[in-house]
């Protein structure tokens, strides 16, 4: 048995049992919470119609390998797979669009090879930070950011250096 | 409109590759094949999400990010005192982070915009440090369990959906730290030049 098989079991058990421990109507809010599961799903699909034509006639035309050549030389220098620079150009501005390109790699590369896991590592840590900046400041009233995007960004270099770093730690390239 | 142009670039770029190359049959495929992908992709995603939305939801209401709000409230009041002195302040950005923690969303997003506002009274548009620490948090992914990726993993046929949770969480402590120490360095650059 792979240990890792015990852990989903566990959890929904743990957390059911949790849950009417403390009186919680816990099919009720496992119900209400897959329905708002299917909302988020409803709003990012459209986007993702988009977004998977553009990238799969990007690919197929070959500028996505021209694109990737072009970024390869810094991107192997860090240890970064060149082949998630798209992935890297668009995380920081659309959350949808990130979705469909990390997608598109996970698919084409596999979700258990090295540069589908660094994708998927990629997308888990880091946020739309452009998107986030401009809500937040936008309904604070700021209009001068200082230094918060040159930090923001900072985190996100960082997040998909780490990302590739941590993916080779844990399971080899 | 970021993406406005993002899209139409790629649409157009793709274009004027496909003819240099000779590839427009397959661009052309490619297009088709790309739209109807999206569908399937979603359909079979939709059950892990769902799942997993359900779950973090049960957590939610079992008081879980009640708890986590408290254990963050020592952390954050050492990362930003001037907030930190006014409870309503400190209490929607435990709520904030904690909500993150989880993966909520459509709850962090509006209590970190109240305590953004809160902490912006008084201050002329301009972004005070505890401010810029709040936004540079929010643009940070702090996500425990990142359904969405787990549920695109299992979709394309991964064995072990979840096996890049190690993975992402050292990633995101590492992205997060940089993120925060860039601000306070960034801040002190800043008073140092005037």
């Amino acid at each position: 048995m792979n240990p890792s098989s015990l852990v989903i079991p566990l959890l929904l058990a743990g957390v059911a049992v949790y849950g009417m421990g403390r009186r919680v109507d816990v099919y009720g809010a496992l119900t209400h919470g897959a329905e708002e599961g299917l909302t988020v799903l409803l709003k990012v699909l459209p986007a993702l119609v988009g977004l998977l034509t553009a990238v799969s006639m990007f690919r197929a035309s070959g500028a996505l390998e021209w694109l990737t050549g072009l970024c390869a030389p810094a991107l192997e220098a860090l240890g970064i797979p060149p082949e998630t620079t798209p992935l890297m150009l668009v995380r920081p501005v659309s959350g949808s669009g990130a979705l469909a390109v990390g997608t598109d790699l996970i698919t084409t590369y596999g979700p258990d090879s090295y540069i589908g896991r660094v994708a998927a590592v990629m997308l888990g840590s880091t946020e739309t930070t452009f998107y986030t900046i401009a809500v937040y400041f936008g309904s604070a009233g700021i209009i001068r950011t200082r230094h918060t995007i040159p930090a923001a960004l900072a985190a996100d270099l960082t997040g998909f250096w780490a990302s590739a770093l941590a993916v080779r730690m844990f399971f080899g390239t | 409109m970021a993406m406005t142009w993002i899209w139409t670039g790629m649409v157009v770029l793709s274009l004027v590759f496909g003819l240099i190359t000779g590839r427009l049959d397959a661009v052309a495929d490619a297009a088709m094949d790309g739209a109807a992908s999206a569908v399937e992709l979603s359909v079979s995603m939709a059950g892990v999400l769902c799942l997993w939305s359900g779950v973090m939801e049960i957590m939610n209401v079992c008081g879980l990010s009640g708890g986590l709000a408290r254990l963050f409230r020592p952390l954050l009041r050492r990362l930003m005192p001037e907030a930190s002195r006014d409870e309503k302040t400190l209490a929607a950005v435990s709520a904030n982070v904690s909500a993150n923690l989880l993966g909520l969303g459509n709850a962090a997003t509006p209590l970190g915009i109240q305590a953004a506002r809160r902490m912006a009274r008084g201050c002329g548009g301009t972004a005070s440090d505890e401010l810029c620490l709040l936004v540079v948090l929010n643009t940070a992914s702090i996500q425990l369990l990142p359904a969405t990726i787990a549920s695109v993993r299992s979709a394309s046929g991964s064995e072990t959906p979840f096996d890049i949770l190690p993975a992402v969480w050292l990633a995101s402590i590492l992205s997060v730290t940089v993120g925060l120490l860039a601000a306070k360095l960034l801040s002190a650059l800043g008073r140092c030049r005037r």
